[in-house]
């Protein structure tokens, strides 16, 4: 297969960025997307063009490296996917693909496609966390009884693997659904309830902080989420964060 | 002790604020429209005695008021959240596929809002400023003196560039409304797999059932007047 790559050029965080154009050819159907990509480096490497700089590491759809917008939509078309996921076939040969990276004031280039997504990271350390000892004897893993429906809940919010897509694909660039799994992931469980309050705020007040957009509940978040987050976990951080501004002391 | 701007600072306090007002102003859309539902039957003195019912009446004067407030917040803190969304994302992307993950109407709700706004405006301007502080004709019924509003609505929508801006208007108020119902549920963390499908089909159909019931009144009397 051969395709026309419309790619995002930026040589720094600070450099004014553009679209280059290159023709890449003998892609096979299985390629993944990456793949894709490491094929169009080694040629532009051959042509002595600088290769495209993007973020990738476990090629298998769990560590949310894979920031790309790809022809408009976060980690392109296809649903419940990484880019890493996205395979060539999902394309006709001799198509014009456009590829950015994921935008966000929030999420600042650091070159090419790749970009700074520690605003997750620091959302998470002001309060994504339960303050439990985890050193020394392991507790039980049954001692807490916690019933299913809330464990299942919890655990898929879980599986949420922080790689901004959501924050891309949302026209206001909100951080609203990786903060709702955040703290849903732990508001659902006894161990969580502890620290509940202090987290929603924090984390509310870190992601503001951040300059992350706001939500409008156009939902676009969900249908790119590689992982299936829902609706229901905004939803769950909205009313937390209610009832702890009025309650917290 | 968390660090915390609140109920009135934070990204989720302007949301919260937004669906409140916003319920509260599509509450008063029920009454509003009930209110003119004699204009479709002709039925001069109950619309007139409904108008000064509505612009008498203490508490509904009181709650008028908080009507006005909410309209305000709601377009201010719209605006306000409109400017901070977009400066959430300084560079635009070169090619974004909005329609592929949202409706057209959850994607374009600040510029139907300022449209609804733009519209709010010259309707009150057109009724509501000439009810209060114009100069409107009045008529007898039963021995008193009431401000003949009726008359003046329908001269109003004899004009055919102000029945298409009411009926455009309209239909901007009901994608606005479709996606605000539910949003506005979702916004308050009321969301649930068993209520929320119902609550945003209710919300579609309040939406078209307001923007059409709306909409009929000018252009019934609009075809009215071109029959008779």
């Amino acid at each position: 297969m051969n395709f026309t790559i419309n790619v995002w050029r930026q040589s720094g965080p600070e450099a004014k960025g553009r679209i280059e154009t290159y023709p890449v050819s003998g892609i096979s159907d299985h390629m993944s997307f990456l793949e894709m990509i490491d094929v169009l480096n080694e040629q532009l490497i051959n042509q002595d063009i600088e290769p495209v700089v993007f973020d990738h590491d476990c090629r298998e759809g769990i560590c949310g490296s894979c920031s790309m917008f790809i022809n408009g939509e976060a980690h392109g078309p296809g649903r419940s996917i990484t880019t890493c996921q996205l395979h060539m076939r999902e394309f006709k040969d001799g198509e014009t693909i456009t590829i950015e990276p994921f935008r966000a004031k929030a999420f600042p280039i650091i070159k090419d496609l790749m970009v700074d997504r520690s605003s997750l990271d620091r959302i998470i350390q002001s309060g994504g966390f339960v303050s439990v000892n985890t050193a020394g004897k392991q507790p039980d893993a049954n001692a807490i009884p916690i019933e299913k429906a809330d464990a299942d809940a919890a655990f898929d919010a879980a599986t949420c693997i922080g790689c901004g897509a959501c924050v891309a694909t949302c026209k206001n660039a909100s951080a609203m659904l990786f903060v709702g799994a955040k703290v849903s992931q732990f508001a659902l469980l006894p161990q969580g309830k502890i620290e509940a309050e202090d987290r929603v705020l924090n984390m509310v007040n870190q992601m503001d902080l951040e300059g992350f957009g706001n939500c409008t509940n156009t939902g676009a978040c969900e249908v790119e989420c590689p992982k299936g987050i829902s609706l229901e976990t905004i939803a769950r951080m909205n009313r937390e964060f209610l009832s702890a501004s009025l309650s917290s002391k | 002790m968390a660090a915390t701007r609140g109920l009135f600072g934070s990204s989720l306090a302007r949301k919260y604020w937004m669906a409140l007002t916003g319920l509260f102003l599509s509450s008063f859309l029920i009454i509003h429209l009930i209110g003119n539902m004699p204009i479709l039957f002709g039925d001069q003195e109950a619309f007139n005695l409904y108008a000064a019912f509505m612009t008498s009446f203490p508490p509904i004067k009181a709650v008028s008021y908080l009507l006005y407030g909410s309209i305000l917040l709601h377009a201010i803190d719209g605006i306000f959240l409109m400017r901070q969304n977009k400066v959430a994302r300084p560079e635009a992307y070169v090619s974004y596929n909005g329609k592929a993950n949202a409706t057209w109407a959850s994607r374009n709700m600040g510029l139907l809002g300022i449209f609804t706004l733009l519209f709010l405006i010259i309707h009150m301007r057109s009724f509501w400023y000439e009810m209060h502080f114009g100069h409107v004709p009045t008529m007898d019924i039963e021995g008193a003196q009431v401000k003949d509003l009726y008359t003046m609505t329908i001269e109003a929508f004899h004009q055919l560039w102000y029945v298409i801006l009411y009926v455009v208007c309209m239909i901007m108020l009901g994608f606005h409304l479709s996606h605000g119902m539910s949003s506005a549920f979702q916004t308050l963390g009321l969301n649930h797999p068993k209520y929320t499908p119902a609550i945003e089909k209710a919300g579609r159909y309040f939406a078209w059932i307001m923007a059409l019931g709306f909409a009929i009144i000018p252009a019934y009397v609009y075809l009215q007047h071109l029959t008779a």
